[in-house]
């Protein structure tokens, strides 16, 4: 059931942004637009209030073109949700604190792992044979001289 | 009566699920050979009772009797007779009544046509299963029970949440569980090996076809529900990195990554102990899937706590699983030694790129999944990690990998001069960053990611080519031998070439459609005609229509390309059950562009609400999943694999009745 209730919330079915809520002005529409994408509807499951149906998205909709209308930067009017709603509402997290944990996992990870890697890889370099039998073939014909 | 009969059949694959667990393990430690062949009836039966389960179930819906809580809770007569059977899968209860059969289809076939198998492995990886399967049906049984009865039978069901009532979502379940659980192979598999403290090329070669079989369900799945989120939910989105779509991305990772690694134990007989490893990361992806989607925890942190029996239980699950896989490797990897040699350019090389790349991609994927979760529980602040996160997080990986693919592909093993290699791929770089180039010359707006996406896309694409020309000698020989060399390939190489270029077609149609999408959502006048993209669009009416199970509000739009017209159709469904709003785009498919109408609400002083979006080049995405899944299928009907032939006739019969 859960489940269900999770894609009825995922799939809001109807409309996003609706026209009447869109701003004449096409650049600063194409600004709100892309403002909207970062933001999350707070009621949803993980959606942005671009994409959202819900009445708390249409409102932050329309929150951020009054900001924009009013002669906000970008980063002001993402300020200005966020000191009203949290950082909840930034899909993407921050790069401080904690979060940075989060950021330098995938980086730290391939260096790690990459380091790793090379050391396998130049190991089994090294063993290379100068007769041209690999470990296992030596080891076959050391038996063979063994028996 | 079928339903109780359903409900005994279930708890009778629990006992036979236990003795498969304890007397086939024993038999194999102390060399008792009539303990360990116990493991091929008792898998084989518990199959033929839990499909007898499934039809038990299925009977129940089909029949909509509701005195089933199952039934009462997610059916409704007036559904079509499609719904009615999906409905089956598409609740907590039911899903997870077909994980374990599919859990018992993977298991009696390994029973029934693993006769080439040395006994001891197979009364191994039967064991380790039957352990997944004790363990799953006790959950079912015990929290989840499907056959529940109501005192008082309500007259009709709720009905089916409408955004399942749709062909797409309906088979998108069973697919994923398909993919899902055919890692459990794998992982059954790496189990064994890891008591017996042996892997070689013939493990490998039993673990590849299920890890590809696997995948190739994965594959399926990850696209039908990524489509279905294109044309049902109104905007064409295709991928939201949701922790659901998430819960089915990192096992496709890890399988990809285990699948490629195989071929490394198989052909070279090194990175064992990785492949093990892997094959038992890939498993627990699945699991981690499983208790992400049904514990509830992904919606909040609070429902997990006010119910948490079922979370509670698959956690359970899931530490045992995971940590005493991880604990017997921990001992046991290092008996998985190997000497095989290669240099730093190599095949093996490539592969152990592939495998870093594909690892730490889904290592991000599942610490993006998860942060939210450790930053609530550590500190109680709710924070999100959504889309652009993922973007740019995961992308980089991707772009690597596009990158290396051609040339780790193109390298022979044991030992390469990177120059000989690269000599056939020269020209091909060329050509894909030409086109790359010409693609940013020529578009309006500076964006990078179309000429990017296109040099990348065409360099897997054109790469692949190459090594098939390459290995063919084209050119070089007289063309009729040049197509027999190609016909003499092996089906494996095929699946490579395809495999690889579905991968370059998705990379192309992600790009494109990203860069170049343009839209247009407006109030809409009757007869007005407007503009996007060089198409002129109409509004000529909207009627009102019945359904089978909902009401129908029907926009009728005179779309013009300048050389022809055509009229497109976006609906409004309301279900009539569940008062439930769905939108039914209108879209009209092409291979280089898809026109996507939706229609909207009716507008306060008169006119609809229409939003229009041209979107170059999408079907790629699915088409390329598409042909990357022929490629796995057609890797899989490779000679090599086909050693158990003969046996399965043998085995036929008894697997039969059930199928």
């Amino acid at each position: 059931m859960r489940y269900l209730l999770f894609i009825l919330m995922l799939a809001s079915p109807a409309m996003a942004v609706e026209p009447s809520e869109m701003l004449a002005d096409p650049v600063l529409e194409a600004r709100a637009r892309v403002i909207s994408k970062g933001l999350r509807c707070v009621v949803c499951q993980n959606e942005n209030i671009d994409d959202s149906n819900a009445g708390i998205a249409a409102d932050l909709r329309v929150l951020v073109r009054e900001r924009l209308t009013l002669g906000d930067t970008d980063e002001e009017t993402m300020q200005y949700v966020v000191d009203r709603y949290g950082e909840y509402v930034l899909l993407k997290p921050t790069f401080f604190g904690s979060n940075m944990i989060l950021w330098l996992m995938g980086p730290f990870l391939l260096l790690a792992g990459g380091f790793g890697a090379i050391v396998f890889i130049r190991g089994r370099g090294k063993q290379r044979p100068e007769e041209g039998l690999d470990a296992d073939e030596q080891e076959k014909l050391a038996r063979l001289l063994r028996d | 009566m079928f339903v109780e009969l359903g409900q005994y059949a279930l708890i009778l694959a629990f006992v036979f699920a236990i003795v498969q667990a304890i007397i086939p393990m024993i038999g194999a430690q102390k060399g008792w050979n009539n303990w360990m062949v116990i493991a091929v009836p008792t898998a084989q039966i518990q199959f033929i009772l839990l499909i007898g389960s499934f039809a038990a179930l299925t009977y129940a819906f089909v029949v909509s009797d509701f005195s089933v809580q199952l039934v009462a809770n997610n059916s409704h007569s007036d559904k079509p007779m499609l719904y009615k059977v999906t409905g089956v899968w598409a609740n907590h209860e039911g899903s997870m009544l077909l994980w374990n059969l599919i859990l018992a289809i993977f298991g009696a076939a390994v029973a029934t046509f693993g006769n080439n198998l040395p006994p001891e492995l197979r009364a191994r990886v039967l064991s380790v299963q039957a352990m997944i399967g004790v363990a799953f049906l006790a959950f079912l049984i015990f929290t989840s029970n499907p056959f529940l009865r109501l005192d008082i039978p309500p007259i009709n069901g709720n009905g089916l949440n409408p955004l399942l009532q749709d062909p797409g979502l309906a088979f998108h379940p069973p697919f994923l569980y398909l993919g899902y659980v055919g890692l459990s192979m794998a992982f059954s598999f790496a189990i064994a090996a890891l008591i017996e403290g042996k892997v070689d090329a013939a493990w490998a070669r039993w673990v590849r076809p299920w890890t590809l079989a696997a995948w190739v369900f994965l594959t399926i799945g990850i696209a039908l529900g990524s489509w279905w989120a294109y044309y049902e939910l109104g905007w064409g989105g295709y991928w939201f990195w949701d922790p659901v779509e998430n819960s089915s991305f990192m096992p496709w990772l890890a399988a990809t990554a285990l699948l490629h690694s195989a071929i490394v134990v198989e052909k070279r007989d090194t990175l064992k102990a990785w492949t093990v490893l892997l094959a038992i990361i890939a498993f627990s992806f699945s699991l981690i899937g499983t208790f992400l989607v049904r514990s509830g925890i992904l919606t909040s942190v609070h429902a997990f706590a006010t119910d948490p029996a079922r979370g509670t239980f698959v956690l359970g699950i899931l530490a045992v699983a995971i940590g005493g896989a991880l604990t017997l490797y921990a001992f046991r990897a290092n008996t998985l030694k190997s000497h095989a040699v290669f240099s730093t350019f190599s095949r093996e090389s490539g592969l152990v790129l592939n495998n870093l790349l594909l690892s730490v991609a889904a290592a991000v994927v599942l610490v993006g999944t998860l942060w939210p979760l450790v930053i609530e529980f550590t500190t109680g602040d709710k924070i999100s990690v959504g889309a652009p996160f993922f973007d740019m997080a995961f992308t980089p990986f991707m772009v690597v990998l596009a990158m290396a693919l051609p040339i780790g592909a193109i390298l022979p093993w044991k030992r390469a001069k990177l120059g000989n290699s690269m000599k056939p791929l020269w020209g091909m770089m060329a050509l894909s960053v030409a086109l790359g180039t010409y693609v940013w010359a020529t578009q309006t707006g500076g964006r990078m990611l179309a000429p990017i996406g296109l040099t990348l896309a065409s360099w897997i694409i054109l790469g692949a080519v190459a090594d098939f020309a390459n290995r063919s000698r084209f050119g070089q020989i007289p063309l009729r031998d040049s197509m027999r060399r190609l016909r003499n390939l092996p089906r494996s190489d095929w699946g490579k070439v395809l495999a690889h270029s579905g991968l370059g077609m998705i990379i192309f149609g992600i790009s494109a459609v990203t860069a170049w999408e343009t839209e247009d959502i407006r109030t809409t006048q009757f007869g007005e005609r407007y503009e996007l993209s060089g198409y002129y669009f109409t509004l000529n009416k909207v009627e009102n229509l019945e359904g089978p199970n909902y009401d129908i509000v029907r926009a009728e739009i005179l779309v013009e390309d300048g050389s022809k017209s055509w009229l497109m159709y976006p609906e409004k469904r309301n279900f009539i059950v569940q008062r439930m709003p769905t939108t039914e785009a209108a879209i009209d498919i092409s291979l280089t562009r898809d026109v996507y109408i939706a229609l909207g609400d009716p507008q306060e002083g008169g006119g609809y609400a229409v939003r229009i979006y041209i979107k170059p080049f999408v079907d790629w995405i699915w088409i390329g999943a598409m042909v990357m899944a022929l490629g796995g299928l057609t890797s899989l009907f490779d000679r090599r694999y086909r050693v158990a032939a003969p046996s399965r006739k043998r085995a036929k019969p008894l697997a039969a009745p059930a199928e």
